[in-house]
């Protein structure tokens, strides 16, 4: 539904999760039902590598899931040992019709949320290697 | 953009044009209802949604969308048909299960239409893999059902200890879409033969072809032993895997629904079998080019075996290792190879691949189009969609696709789950083995060399659950398939998936009429 954004890299603080308007909108529609949210990137078969959208208390933030930030109000994790190979990309979650399996949110809506990817330039690595390590484990503010 | 359409009035689905080449003699039907206590029954908050086939992406039946109180009817149906099923004798059992094979054989083409309107893949794989691989499940289990035995162990003159082999009760099973009847089967058939009552989740991106093989075998079970609930993960999955009424869960599908369903496994302290895919390596020795001969035609197969079913599969030979010393020449041969493989209609016998299962799969496969130039990934050939002419231009298809790159990028990393293969070099031995097992998954594995000391060592090196040695995606009964790392817990196929249906019941008998002496 919608392309790659760039954001501009005004602060030093890059963002390693980003959403694009449709899928905002789509995640504020489903914490308006459910309350409030939380996104797990999956990984493997079939709806792997898909963002899991579940109510926030539904699913069990383990201590090595690393945690890449927040989207419409909502904190996004990452298995730790998957970040490993992912972590020199940013994420743009998107949304687009079709019907994902598992038991994420989105599903009876008629849509899928989708990871898009980019790499990050040089200048955003540094600046991410500079902030220091990727947090761990479940975040009280997400 | 809710997918909760009105009933439709017309007694058959909506079907794509070319079925009128086919005399489906089990119509589908409009509009499928859940089955439970051996008939089908309407989902009690009366919802349905629109299922599309992955053929033209058009509606094509209504399938009950079912919750919690469906979910809870299936239940009640299988705990008051358990007891009595799990008395059953093994022959009894096993004749049924023979019955259900015989069916389903003689329905074969049917089905496997059914199967191919439903999912996308195309006819000539329904006819020739999904269906004779279930029919044979059926056998298989049917046969090993009769062998299986428990033990007494004499301890000594008076005391012996009686193992039996009984059924967990009544098991959850969550079934994935890319072999929607064919998974169905796997975890069906051993649960059947151990004596289990079943309740059981389709795919929502597939929900017909399981219908029509209750409508086809449904008298055959005992009302109450097989239960299906139609519906989406969040609505009708989660309050079946999350259950308290359920002894056991299998899953198969990706890692964070396997977390969860482990974690609501946790608060009732039930097992589960997961299978949750894989990024499998595909190896190939330098002495595969030492002929020109069948065998090096039969490995070329064995590398094009990546578009086998669209890719959508968890054993999908997804990342090519090729020996540096015949890395161009060999390439030249697969690239070819694969710029054969015939796209077009799923319902033509001569077409080799088929559509996608969905759109947000063939959006998917997009973004790692997407992501893997970004990473310097280069296209060998296809790497992108494929826009058929016709009732197929709606459709969800992707030309087979070959990238090259290196172990590190993502597209080597992660399981794309369409027809892609990532192609990277090696230099010897260790460094195959290095780059195969450099990954999160260890579901399936590839090796081709005419050196059977080579075969044996890289295949015991490779940490996969199954390592195909010269030959690639054989699903026979009778081989153990399930994962290593993150590519799940526990097995399926062989006799010993039995056991992940089964309690060992000990009886420790003392024939001796003598105290102790303790007290």
């Amino acid at each position: 539904m919608h392309g790659e954004s760039q954001p501009a890299l005004s602060t030093a603080r890059v963002s390693r999760v980003v959403v694009t308007p449709e899928a905002e909108a789509m995640v504020h529609h489903l914490a308006a039902m459910h309350g409030p949210l939380v996104f797990h990137q999956s990984g493997g078969c079939c709806d792997g590598s898909s963002p899991m959208c579940f109510p926030r208390a539904e699913f069990r933030i383990g201590l090595r899931d690393v945690y890449l930030g927040t989207i419409a109000k909502t904190p996004f994790y990452i298995g730790g040992e998957q970040f490993e190979y992912w972590k020199h990309t940013q994420l743009n979650i998107d949304v687009v019709p079709g019907r994902g399996s598992g038991f994420s949110l989105e599903s009876p809506e008629g849509v899928r949320f989708l990871t898009r990817s980019r790499l990050f330039s040089d200048e955003e690595a540094i600046a991410l290697e500079a902030a220091g390590p990727a947090l761990r484990g479940e975040q009280a503010e997400g | 953009m809710s997918a909760t359409l009105e009933p439709t009035k017309q007694a058959n689905a909506t079907l794509p044009d070319a079925a009128r080449n086919y005399a489906i003699a089990i119509p589908i039907k409009s509009r499928y209802d859940n089955w439970i206590n051996g008939q089908f029954r309407a989902p009690v908050k009366g919802q349905y949604f629109s299922n599309p086939t992955p053929i033209t992406g058009q509606h094509l039946c209504d399938v009950a969308r079912s919750t919690a109180e469906d979910v809870e009817l299936a239940l009640d149906a299988a705990h008051a048909a358990a007891s009595a099923w799990g008395k059953t004798s093994a022959a009894t059992r096993s004749i049924i299960l023979n019955k259900i094979a015989d069916r389903l054989e003689q329905n074969l083409s049917a089905i496997a239409v059914i199967e191919t309107i439903d999912n996308g893949k195309a006819i000539r794989e329904t006819m020739n893999a999904d269906l004779p691989l279930a029919v044979d499940h059926f056998r298989y289990f049917a046969g090993v059902l009769r062998a299986q035995e428990g033990s007494a162990g004499e301890l000594d003159d008076d005391t012996v200890a009686y193992h039996f082999h009984e059924p967990l009760g009544v098991v959850a099973q969550i079934i994935p879409w890319n072999f929607p009847l064919l998974m169905a089967v796997w975890k069906l058939a051993p649960a059947l033969a151990a004596g289990n009552a079943i309740v059981l989740k389709p795919a929502e991106q597939t929900p017909v072809s399981i219908m029509a093989f209750v409508e086809l075998i449904g008298d055959l079970l005992p009302p109450g032993v097989l239960n299906i609930v139609q519906g989406f993960g969040v609505e009708a999955g989660k309050p079946l895997a999350s259950n308290k009424r359920i002894a056991k869960v299998a899953f198969t599908g990706e890692t964070t629904t396997g977390r969860l369903i482990m974690q609501y496994a946790s608060e009732t302290l039930i097992p589960v079998t997961l299978e949750l895919g894989g990024k499998s390596p595909n190896i190939f020795f330098p002495d595969v080019m030492n002929e020109d001969d069948a065998f090096f035609d039969k490995a070329l197969e064995g590398f094009t075996m990546f578009a086998l079913n669209q890719g959508e599969v968890c054993t999908c030979p997804s990342r090519a290792l090729v020996h540096a010393s015949i890395y161009d020449k060999f390439m030249e041969r697969a690239i070819a190879r694969v710029e054969k493989i015939k796209m077009g209609h799923p319902l033509d016998s001569t077409t080799m691949m088929g559509a996608q299962a969905s759109n947000d799969q063939l959006e998917k496969i997009l973004s790692y189009f997407d992501i893997g130039k970004k990473e310097g990934a280069k296209v060998l050939t296809g790497g992108s969609r494929a826009v058929l002419e016709g009732e197929l231009k709606g459709g969800y298809y992707v030309k087979p696709t070959i990238l090259e790159g290196n172990n590190k990028m993502r597209v080597f990393q992660e399981e794309i789950f369409g027809p892609v293969v990532s192609v990277t070099r090696f230099k010897d031995m260790d460094d195959a083995i290095s780059i195969a097992n450099d990954t999160l998954y260890g579901l399936g594995a590839g090796l081709w060399s005419r050196d059977m000391n080579t075969c044996y060592r890289v295949g015991r090196a490779v940490k996969a659950g199954r390592v195909w040695t010269n030959c690639y995606h054989l699903y026979p009964a009778h081989a153990a398939f399930g994962g290593y790392k993150q590519s799940g817990i526990g097995r399926e196929n062989h006799k010993m998936m039995l056991d992940h249906y089964q309690q060992t019941k000990n009886l420790l008998v003392s024939y001796s009429p003598n105290a102790l002496g303790f007290f």
